[in-house]
């Protein structure tokens, strides 16, 4: 069978009016493992945000697409559907609601037991949930792969998680929700040194289990010592710059991103 | 689409036409208030000679008192078309399948257990719950517990109630709080001697031959000093009445070092207007608890009251109030501190949706000489549309320097970062917007006993339904 791919197609971004990306092309198969390593301020946040549908992003040309089928017209909770997961930088904390309650939630949703309830499965409570047990066996293992102690499932979500918390709480979501395509934002960002490599083995682990594509958004090369990417893109004001193998990681590290705004520079002139 | 409170609307009519064709006036006085519907009230339940004049006079006050003018709008409010009395007759009004389908459904979506949706739905006028309740009744009068309804207490317990009714709340407190002393019929009495704790929480629907929720409910609970009990009220399945008005009254007595918790949640249909005094006095070291959710009615008046008499005693009162469309409450909650160093502690959590409207106001008195009084107040609402309402009035009466007072008020709407996070797990909006307002009012629900909790969660789904996108 083909691989499933995730195309961005001349991708143009607005953000309250002013174009952020300026024609993005890119296309991710399954199994592959691609970095798009920028500056800050490039546009990077901008295409993760954009690529799962948040409101605040206004496509104003060009196309996101799974295998063939334009995500545009798609909200965020279809666009998961479809096999899309973002780990974000910065994930937003929900109080009152417990991890567990959430992660019941939003697996349950993503295998189709909040439409088989619909209309009620009669008399049964939650039907629109897995089965608490199964649900919990298939949880306790994957908090023990992420060396996560399971109380941690009784906090509010990502209330008060420091740093390492929250990416570990991401990637828990991730090996939940078992995703075709994942977009990984700044996911090293706030872990010390035994937290990334935790991170980064179930994020290896997950993309040979799931045959997983990856996005790396990253400003530095740390987390691609973990997550050693086929293909590299150097990204810089709302496009892609420069795109090459993993060799591409190495010039960025040696020359800085100076270089690539010198470069860009000389071009324009 | 429907939502419960059609199915309850439609309902609510279809039982009205019914009740039109068999007026069986042995159970039932006629339409309006008056001496000759308090006498035959009084006559049908056999009372003695006292609380007929204890109801003549309410009568008789509430006749002369003003309709409050602040609040709600209760301009639309007749009582001459309202029924003063109805027994549940003796034999079942109805039987499961008189029940609309919608109702039924609503249960379903509810997975309420078989038993009690009878009851809900008025097909039996108890819980079907005898096993559990005879070995639970046996227990409590070891213990010297007294848990009937209050009926029953007159005729048992006369002196007991002779000793307390009114006494917390009296009969002209408020025009409402009258109307319930002429004319009130159901609620619980519960007397707790000293120095024991009611382990089990003590649920109105446990109690034989009473209905869980009167019209005019009057419930008086005692706790002796040095002991504790729970008491729950109410339901949180949408509960449907032919009385269209209800005003209970709730008088709580919480000895020295008692503590006392009062659980209700009511989730009456639409149409209904819920005017209720509910207050408790708590003596020295005592404590006493309201929690207080707020789901249905169409007009609500509620400030579950704390007087803290003796010194150190505490009061807490954690309400919810969902409004919904053509909803409007005006709740809160009242603090008086008439003694040192007693606490308070008030949280308020409102939700407005559509053009509902939850309005805070709330009253923390504190009395000179009450040094080293310690008040706090928080106040958080959330409006879900544009056009959903919600103001606070917080007033504050400190006449002694000593004391420490706290307000803190909110009002937010929910957060579109939150809402994308949660739908970019797979949630639909609809059910991650739910999911942000069940957080909000974690606070209230973790509070609630377990099946309560469960159930309450499950209807804040079906009433956010339809409600975002």
């Amino acid at each position: 069978m083909e691989p499933v791919t995730l195309e961005i197609r001349d991708l143009h971004v607005n953000v309250e009016g002013k174009a952020i990306l300026k024609g993005v092309n890119l296309v991710v198969k399954q199994g592959e493992t691609h970095a798009l390593m920028g500056p800050n301020g490039s546009g990077k946040s901008t295409l993760s945000y954009t690529l799962m549908g948040h409101p605040h992003y206004e496509v104003t040309q060009g196309d996101i697409l799974i295998n063939g089928e334009s995500l545009l017209p798609l909200p965020p909770d279809e666009r998961a559907r479809r096999g899309l997961f973002l780990a974000m930088q910065y994930p937003v904390s929900v109080p009152g609601v417990t991890l567990n309650t959430f992660l019941h939630a939003a697996t349950s949703a993503m295998r189709g037991y909040s439409d088989k309830a619909q209309p009620g499965a009669r008399g049964r409570l939650n039907a629109h949930l897995i089965p608490f047990r199964e649900f919990r066996k298939e949880l306790n293992e994957d908090l023990e792969k992420l060396k996560m102690d399971p109380s941690f499932l009784q906090r509010y979500l990502n209330e008060g998680f420091s740093g390492g918390e929250k990416k570990r709480a991401e990637v828990l979501q991730m090996a939940l929700l078992k995703p075709k395509f994942a977009i990984l934002d700044e996911t090293d960002s706030g872990l010390d040194i035994d937290a990334i490599r935790i991170v980064s083995e179930n994020i290896n682990r997950l993309q040979q289990e799931l045959n997983m594509g990856i996005l790396v958004i990253t400003h530095y090369q740390r987390l691609l010592n973990y997550i050693y990417p086929q293909f590299v893109h150097i990204f810089y004001d709302g496009r892609i710059f420069q795109s090459g193998d993993a060799s591409l990681v190495d010039v960025l590290e040696e020359k800085g991103y100076d270089w690539v705004k010198d470069e860009v520079a000389a071009l324009r002139s | 689409m429907a939502t419960p409170h059609d199915d309850l609307r439609d309902l609510k009519q279809q039982q009205r036409y019914d009740f039109r064709t068999e007026i069986d006036y042995a159970h039932q006085s006629r339409r309006g208030l008056g001496e000759d519907v308090v006498r035959s009230i009084s006559a049908l339940k056999n009372e003695p000679q006292w609380m007929l004049d204890f109801r003549l006079k309410a009568l008789d006050i509430f006749n002369r008192m003003p309709m409050p003018t602040w609040g709600v709008d209760l301009g639309a409010l007749d009582f001459e078309e309202f029924y003063y009395f109805m027994r549940a007759a003796p034999e079942k009004a109805r039987t499961w399948d008189d029940v609309p389908d919608a109702i039924k459904d609503t249960f379903d979506k509810l997975g309420i257990p078989e038993a009690e949706r009878k009851f809900l739905a008025g097909v039996e006028t108890q819980m079907d719950s005898e096993a559990v309740y005879s070995s639970l009744k046996a227990e409590w009068e070891r213990h010297g517990i007294i848990f009937v309804d209050m009926d029953t207490a007159v005729q048992k317990y006369p002196d007991l109630v002779q000793k307390y009714i009114s006494t917390v709340v009296p009969i002209a407190d408020n025009k409402f709080a009258a109307l319930n002393s002429a004319f009130w019929s159901g609620g619980s009495f519960v007397y707790v001697p000293a120095g024991v704790n009611v382990e089990i929480p003590l649920q109105a629907y446990f109690r034989i031959n009473a209905q869980s929720l009167g019209q005019f409910e009057r419930t008086i609970i005692i706790v002796e000093n040095g002991s504790s009990v729970h008491y729950i009220e109410g339901c949180t399945a949408p509960q449907y009445t032919t009385a269209a008005l209800h005003t209970g009254v709730i008088e709580i007595f919480v000895g020295k070092g008692a503590q006392a918790r009062y659980t209700t949640i009511q989730n009456w249909s639409t149409n209904v207007y819920n005017l209720v005094t509910q207050r408790a006095v708590v003596e020295e070291d005592g404590a006493m608890a309201w929690v207080d959710g707020n789901l249905g009615s169409g007009i609500t008046m509620k400030y579950p009251a704390v007087v803290l008499k003796g010194p150190r005693a505490h009061g807490e009162i954690l309400s919810i109030a969902f409004a919904g469309d053509n909803q409007h409450y005006d709740a809160g909650a009242k603090a008086i501190h008439l003694a040192p160093y007693t606490s308070s502690l008030i949280t308020s959590k409102s939700i407005s949706k559509g053009n509902g409207r939850a309005d805070y106001r709330g009253l923390v008195r504190v009395a000179k000489g009450a040094v080293g009084a310690h008040s706090k107040v928080t106040c958080d609402a959330l409006l879900l549309d544009p056009q959903s309402r919600t103001d606070t009035y917080p007033y504050m009466d400190v006449n002694e320097d000593e004391s420490h007072i706290e307000h803190e008020a909110t009002v937010s709407k929910i957060s579109e970062d939150q809402l994308f996070y949660l739908m970019s797990r797979g949630l639909p909006e609809k059910r991650a917007a739910a999911m942000i307002v069940s957080g909000f009012l974690e606070p209230f629900v973790k509070e609630l006993p377990m099946e309560y909790a469960v159930e309450l969660n499950r209807l804040i789904d079906l009433q956010m339904e339809g409600s975002v996108g």
